[in-house]
């Protein structure tokens, strides 16, 4: 299972990306993909929404199931990535360059895991 | 409780088996991916592990009398070398499992039933025998690998001599060498295509997983899990028992009319079924306009007013649609629209005819 170095990670297996300027890109993991199986439909929630970390951001549906996905961090949606909507699939072909959605105003987390931790947590 | 494995256990590991556990057993519900699986067995083959179902064999000069007691459907037309499926009904008429009967020959018939169902099954069936019969419960000796697709004919006549094979659907062959191994084999299936079911002892299992697998590899067979099975069988709208069928659905209400012979003497469950009448509700084919998949148990409405409910829904992957099956009265009608409500979310979707999918 692929777990990319520079991201952070939450227990509910998203990741998020920090950028300059106090934005960030958040996704979800290669394991959670893989755990979903084929994804059908992603729904999220829309610009301008504030979310605490912790906030469902949207669910994805796949064949076996639907999953709620929770934003790792605080902050404002800037943008919603509605390619992906179109292409679902994408996600799980490419789960750290297939973002769902990007937060502006952001408020870092520090209970979250880097690359290494979340390897062992999965891997627990 | 620690869920069983079937022989095929190391087989799946070692081609990658997303392992779950399903009705006792610990099972694949995927290999590659469900939506790959999927079409390989829509325009290839795939191989599936479906070692967790029941067999019983009932045996003796009553056994056709117990069959037709049992079971809804007529076997009194039935020859030897023929495979006939039938609900089993309780005495309200309601669903206590589907199954698939075998006549080896007049006074020996196989039934296959559904892994969830086996243990009710055995103490139904064997509390409503009467005169001389035998019954066996033959599951955990026996081992079934399910070969379906348009190219699974091509790769068992690769293993077996063709005029050793079944040539018509819903027939089978006992004792046929398949690669040197001796297998009941079924032209029959869950998954809408041509196919066959294979039946063969514990030890053979894997051996024949292999060889198969060899055998078709060049033509596209891949191993597939139980998500494929279930998305397949939905495509194609059969029915699957905890699903469309339970024991408080009937038959008739199912669209399973074609397997109760109302005829026939008698039945568990036909005077409760000829005292209902003709159903007030039916099986219908949803597909959905909106985005999102319906699922078991979610609600189904016109205009505002709660009609019925979801069976199975999911994403089929062939026709690329999102499509459910729902109980809901016998007016509604195709063509006619619906709401579904999934997940709190209202979900627009039109009344279509099963099957979903009918292979050309």
């Amino acid at each position: 299972m692929n777990v990319q170095k520079d991201l952070f990670y939450a227990q509910s297996h998203e990741w998020v990306k920090y950028l300059d300027g106090g934005r960030a890109l958040v996704g979800i993991s290669d394991h959670a993909q893989s755990e979903m199986g084929d994804v059908a439909f992603i729904n999220l929630c829309d610009e301008g929404d504030a979310l605490n970390a912790g906030d469902c951001l949207g669910d994805i549906e796949s064949i076996k199931a639907v999953s709620d996905v929770y934003s790792p961090v605080a902050g404002t949606v800037a943008r919603v990535n509605d390619e992906l909507l179109d292409d679902p699939a994408r996600l799980n072909a490419d789960p750290y360059g297939a973002w769902l959605i990007e937060l502006e105003d952001v408020t870092e987390n520090a209970e979250l895991m880097d690359a290494d931790a979340y390897e062992n947590y999965i891997s627990e | 409780m620690s869920e069983l494995k079937t022989p095929l256990y190391d087989l799946h590991v070692k081609y990658g088996g997303r392992l779950v556990p399903f009705a006792g057993y610990l099972l694949p519900v995927q290999y590659a991916g469900i939506t790959a699986e999927h079409m390989a067995v829509r325009t290839a083959a795939g191989l599936f592990d479906v070692s967790h179902m029941g067999e019983i064999s009932l045996t003796g000069p009553d056994a056709l009398q117990n069959v037709q007691n049992l079971l809804t459907n007529d076997f009194s037309t039935m020859t030897d070398g023929q495979a006939r499926y039938s609900p089993m009904c309780n005495e309200n008429g309601g669903i206590v499992d589907d199954l698939l009967v075998y006549r080896k020959d007049g006074q020996s018939y196989l039934l296959v039933v559904n892994a969830s169902n086996r243990e009710k099954d055995a103490a139904w069936i064997k509390s409503h025998l009467s005169g001389d019969v035998t019954f066996k419960d033959e599951s955990d000796e026996t081992a079934q690998l399910a070969l379906q697709g348009p190219k699974a004919q091509e790769i068992l006549c690769r293993l077996a001599g063709e005029a050793s094979l079944p040539e018509k659907y819903y027939t089978f062959k006992n004792n046929v060498s398949v690669g040197g191994l001796a297998c009941l084999v079924s032209r029959t299936g869950y998954t809408g295509e041509d196919g066959y079911e294979l039946y063969t002892a514990n030890e053979n299992a894997e051996p024949l997983w292999e060889k198969l697998m060899e055998a078709g590899r060049d033509l596209g067979l891949v191993p597939c899990g139980l998500g494929a099975r279930d998305t397949l069988r939905l495509e194609a709208a059969m029915p699957l028992y905890g699903h469309e069928m339970t024991d408080d659905i009937s038959p008739l209400e199912t669209g399973l009319n074609f397997a109760v012979k109302m005829q026939k003497d008698d039945f568990i469950g036909k005077a409760a079924i000829a005292a209902k009448g003709e159903p007030t509700v039916r099986r219908v084919g949803l597909e959905l306009l909106g985005r999102g998949i319906a699922r078991e148990h979610d609600r189904v409405f016109i205009g505002e007013t709660e009609v019925g409910y979801v069976t199975s829904g999911t994403m089929c992957p062939y026709l690329n649609k999102a499509v459910a099956m729902a109980i809901v009265p016998k007016e509604v009608a195709a063509g006619d629209e619906v709401i579904i409500e999934v997940r709190g979310k209202k979900i627009p979707a039109k009344v279509v005819p099963l099957p979903f999918y009918k292979k050309s």
